[in-house]
């Protein structure tokens, strides 16, 4: 009996932990949340108030009037999806060589990508990055910001890492069935494989979602920056440091990754818990 | 097509993309270092290793190192701590965790610019609550992004912050790793709950932990440079400016391509250290499942 309220006062200062934790957590998305929705009155009233009276919404509009935030979506979302369906493609393809293979030179090549991985070649070498961009006539296009992310590392390894779980009888069992490696790959492997690959999928595009040194130096008209682009804009001058547009604008480039996030929470652990695993 | 050739042709594309962006890129920036090239790119001259001279004789590129190794040490240090008091909370089996998981894991999603901006916010002068709080309750005025050391701080914060969803991921899924037997066997044997920390989920954590460092190193160093574009341009002064970006400012404010490689060269150096450690050390001993 004694034991009983021992452990229930446990839970109580467990779980008042937990809210206070949570709420450190969450207290920038919130307050950035009751700004938005303030008038643009109040916005500047000081003290600042936490609720606002009233909920407006003229803070969301004014963002697309003071800068381009349309646009800005449109080629955020153009370019997330077309980095996304890249990576996690190629990332199949070549996680099923490495882990379904064997083949002169696969030690080097996988050692290759590995030292990859540690050479962020939009952040590391931005420079020479750049001038090939230049090279190629791509600097401002969907090019130059599409096509260097299409292949990485990671979606190799993770799927790699995937393909390696699951039982090598299912294969010979294929292959005496007369199926192709190509025809097993995508017949067999890829509809079993579904929650990884959406695993992976989804760190892509929160990945893609979230690039900014490298759209920042390679665009340089209006209708191609992404939206983490125009938040720098809306920081700098155009929202005549309006917080409440600031904060709208924020929340607006926030929303496709925090709903995607809550939504599929699940195969985000699961592919991030796996990525690090070793071979 | 024979077997023997499919792995190649699965390969094509991954080793084409890194082989072109990734690869290709890093031989030019060994190329280039050794260069002086005209701001419009159109001449170069060979200048050997000069341009690494310049750099290293600058006084404020050691300054900006300095500025970079407290950054990101400090961040690591203070961000893995409290990611493991969190984990630690989140691996209580009591009702309604699974939400507060969701909620603390949240911050993964978001970017280093809105990382920025919501902090810019928090700690504005004048409508930020951090900054009125800290004025009611300690009397402190402050201006966080504007003087030193406070805006490394807050640079830091904002850091700490959009990491955290990230570590805790790692850390819960190695405190669920840990069999529950262990912490039974020691209960038995009279040791506390602090000990068990110290000498049971301590030590067991500590490959995750150190996996964790490593993506922290390449996360504060590179990816931060949204945080810091978006808070403090590097200023004031130059006490925000990492060395990532202090490579933008000289690739593409001032267009000194030439320094901008040997830069890029050293940070590549770096990285080289870190991937050796990596292979040394975490490659052996990370597996759980």
């Amino acid at each position: 009996m004694k034991k009983k309220t021992k452990h229930a006062w446990r839970v109580v200062i467990v779980e008042i932990g937990l809210i206070l934790m949570s709420l450190i957590v969450l207290l920038p998305i919130l307050l950035a949340i009751t700004m938005s929705l303030k008038s643009s009155g109040e916005v500047f009233s000081y003290p600042p108030t936490i609720f606002p009276n009233g909920i407006h919404f003229q803070n969301y509009l004014e963002v697309f009037q003071k800068v381009n935030m349309g646009r800005f979506l449109l080629n955020s979302f153009i370019i997330a999806i077309t980095i996304t369906v890249g990576k996690t493609l190629f990332g199949i393809l070549s996680g099923y060589a490495f882990a379904n293979f064997k083949f002169k030179g696969s030690s080097i090549l996988f050692g290759l990508l590995f030292i990859s991985l540690f050479m962020p070649a939009e952040l590391l070498l931005i420079v020479p990055l750049f001038n090939l961009m230049r090279t190629l006539h791509w600097v401002n296009t969907y090019w130059a910001l599409t096509i260097p992310f299409l292949a990485s590392a990671t979606s190799t390894f993770l799927m790699r890492q995937h393909f390696l779980t699951i039982p090598k009888e299912l294969e010979d069992a294929a292959k005496i069935d007369g199926a192709g490696p190509m025809k097993f790959l995508f017949q067999i492997l890829v509809p079993i494989s579904k929650s990884m690959i959406g695993a992976v999928a989804a760190i892509n595009f929160v990945y893609a979602w979230n690039l900014y040194l490298w759209p920042l130096v390679v665009t340089n008209s209006n209708d191609m920056k992404t939206v983490q682009i125009g938040l720098k804009m809306l920081m700098s001058n155009q929202s005549n440091n309006n917080w409440g547009i600031i904060m709208s604008g924020t929340l607006i480039a926030l929303a496709p990754t925090l709903l995607l996030f809550f939504f599929v929470q699940k195969l985000f652990v699961k592919g991030l818990a796996s990525s690090g695993l070793k071979e | 097509m024979p077997r023997k050739y499919v792995p190649y042709v699965l390969l094509i594309p991954t080793f084409v993309i890194i082989g072109l962006f990734i690869y290709y890129p890093a031989v030019m920036t060994f190329q280039k270092a050794l260069y002086k090239i005209s701001p419009f790119g159109n001449r170069s001259f060979f200048v050997g290793l000069r341009n690494f001279e310049n750099l290293f004789n600058s006084p404020s590129y050691s300054q900006e190192a300095f500025t970079t190794l407290i950054f990101v040490v400090a961040s690591i240090a203070i961000g893995l701590t409290i990611s493991l008091l969190f984990s630690l909370l989140l691996n209580e089996k009591v009702p309604g965790v699974g939400i507060f998981r969701t909620i603390v894991f949240s911050p993964y999603a978001v970017s280093p610019a809105i990382a920025g901006t919501l902090w810019s916010f928090l700690l504005n002068p004048v409508v930020g609550y951090v900054s009125y709080t800290l004025l009611r309750i300690f009397g402190i005025h402050s201006e966080w992004l504007t003087s030193y050391p406070l805006a490394l701080i807050a640079v830091m914060v904002a850091t700490i912050w959009q990491n955290l969803g990230f570590n805790i991921i790692f850390f819960l899924s190695g405190l669920q790793g840990i069999p529950n037997s262990y912490y039974e066997a020691a209960k038995i044997d009279g040791a506390g709950a602090v000990t068990r920390f110290f000498k049971i989920t301590l030590p067991l954590l500590s490959p995750i932990t150190f996996y964790l460092a490593i993506m922290d190193v390449v996360f504060t160093m590179f990816t931060s440079f949204g945080i810091i574009d978006i808070m403090t341009q590097g200023g004031p002064g130059n006490t925000t400016t990492t060395l990532i970006y202090r490579l933008y400012r000289d690739g593409f404010i001032y267009f000194n391509s030439g320094m901008a490689s040997a830069e890029s060269i050293v940070l590549i150096l770096v990285m080289a250290v870190i991937t050796f450690i990596y292979f040394k050390f975490v490659q052996r001993t990370v597996h759980y499942r």
